[in-house]
């Protein structure tokens, strides 16, 4: 019973610890883009190690197989990505405002736009490079 | 031990869930708010499950899968707000 | 595509699969009569809705897939890894970018895929796609090499996608 505690609190920290970082840089990185990577990714995997230590305190405490927490840590890993993406393209729309400091503004027009290619001299440096 | 660790991570998901409280009021633009909400009712979630493992029920389960399902339902309809206007065209 | 999907017995098979383990997994039991059940709504639900189904590619690689599954799972792991560490580090060294990734891929699907793939793995997040499908645009948090990320999403991501949907 102790290493199976061991390993529940192990978990339970680690969980909490991810969603306390996620939460801590969305309040504290600079722009909106930016705070954008600190939940969706922080997150999926705080959630994902809470449950992973839920199943296996329900598991040891009924003596059976319990799983079904595996149905949200799905749903959020398929969720997180899509949602974070409608969000960029709402900030997007919008015209939500950028740091100084972030490059490649042409790509950021063309995304605003949603126009094909960011110029002709963009595009065949592009291709010679993935070729390269 | 196992009952600290709990009470030490509802703390630890109590201060993100403030965290995400400010830079819900805080703003500056609408598309922070929607990325707020959808922090708080991601780490909702996190403090059902924790609760459910307190209590030592496996029926707050339900809760949280209804509030993920919501919470994405939700999120979506705010981004198709913004983008377009109107929810349901 | 068989031309009247409606009246097979398995229009969905994959589908079908899916919302048999779900079931199961939310009522956590194994009971006889849930199996039953199960393979009730299995049967039925697929055949009410399969004449909303669009045609989409399929799998023609199971085992790459599979592989490609593993891949992204430790991908996201070591990508929480890195963006909590740059999350707690100084904020003025990152150097926060904007960049345009050229597409092979011209499926709805394989596009949904690698651009989830790419919100979940390291210091990116995909933010939108040019109407022709050509491009993806890309956040990146801290973006040192722009041709090297280029072409690590192209190679790691993108031509595993291309190999399993045979496109």
């Amino acid at each position: 019973m102790n290493w199976t505690e061991l390993a529940i609190s192990f978990f339970v920290l680690l969980g909490g610890l991810f969603m306390l970082i996620g939460s801590i840089g969305l309040a504290r990185l600079p722009d909106f883009y930016m705070r954008l990577h600190a939940p969706t990714k922080a997150t999926t995997l705080g959630v994902g190690s809470l449950l992973i230590a839920s199943m296996l305190f329900f598991s040891i405490k009924n003596s059976m197989f319990s799983i079904h927490e595996v149905l949200i840590t799905i749903f959020l890993f398929i969720t997180a990505p899509v949602s974070a993406h409608m969000m960029a393209k709402a900030a997007l729309h919008v015209d939500t405002q950028t740091l100084e400091r972030t490059q490649g503004s042409e790509a950021h027009q063309a995304a605003t736009a949603r126009k094909s290619t960011p110029s002709e001299a963009d595009l065949a440096n592009k291709q010679e490079g993935s070729e390269s | 031990m196992l009952k600290t660790a709990l009470l030490l991570v509802n703390f630890m998901i109590a201060m993100a869930l403030l965290l995400s409280l400010w830079r819900l009021i805080q703003g500056p633009s609408l598309a922070d708010r929607i990325l707020a909400l959808d922090t708080l009712y991601i780490n909702s979630i996190a403090l059902i499950i924790l609760l459910g493992m307190y209590m030592g029920s496996p029926l707050y389960f339900e809760a949280a899968l209804l509030i993920a399902l919501l919470g994405f339902v939700s999120t979506a309809a705010l981004c198709k707000y913004l983008l377009r206007g109107d929810i349901i065209e | 595509m068989d031309p009247n999907p409606r009246f097979r017995l398995f229009p969905m098979p994959v589908q079908s699969g899916l919302l048999f383990v779900v079931w199961l997994l939310m009522n956590n039991t194994l009971a006889v009569g849930h199996i039953f059940l199960a393979a009730l709504l299995a049967l039925a639900i697929p055949i009410a809705v399969s004449s909303l189904q669009h045609p989409q590619p399929t799998v023609h690689k199971p085992l790459l897939a599979l592989r490609y599954f593993l891949l992204v799972l430790m991908d996201i792991v070591i990508a929480n890894i890195q963006v909590a560490i740059l999350i707690l580090g100084p904020l003025k060294k990152m150097q926060p970018g904007f960049i345009a990734v050229p597409l092979d891929i011209k499926q709805n699907l394989p596009i949904t895929l690698l651009a989830s793939t790419v919100s979940l793995t390291p210091g990116t997040v995909s933010c939108d796609v040019s109407e022709d499908q050509c491009w993806l645009y890309i956040h990146a948090l801290n973006l040192v090499d722009e041709q090297e990320l280029i072409n690590s999403i192209k190679n790691r991501y993108e031509a595993p996608l291309k190999e399993i949907f045979g496109c």
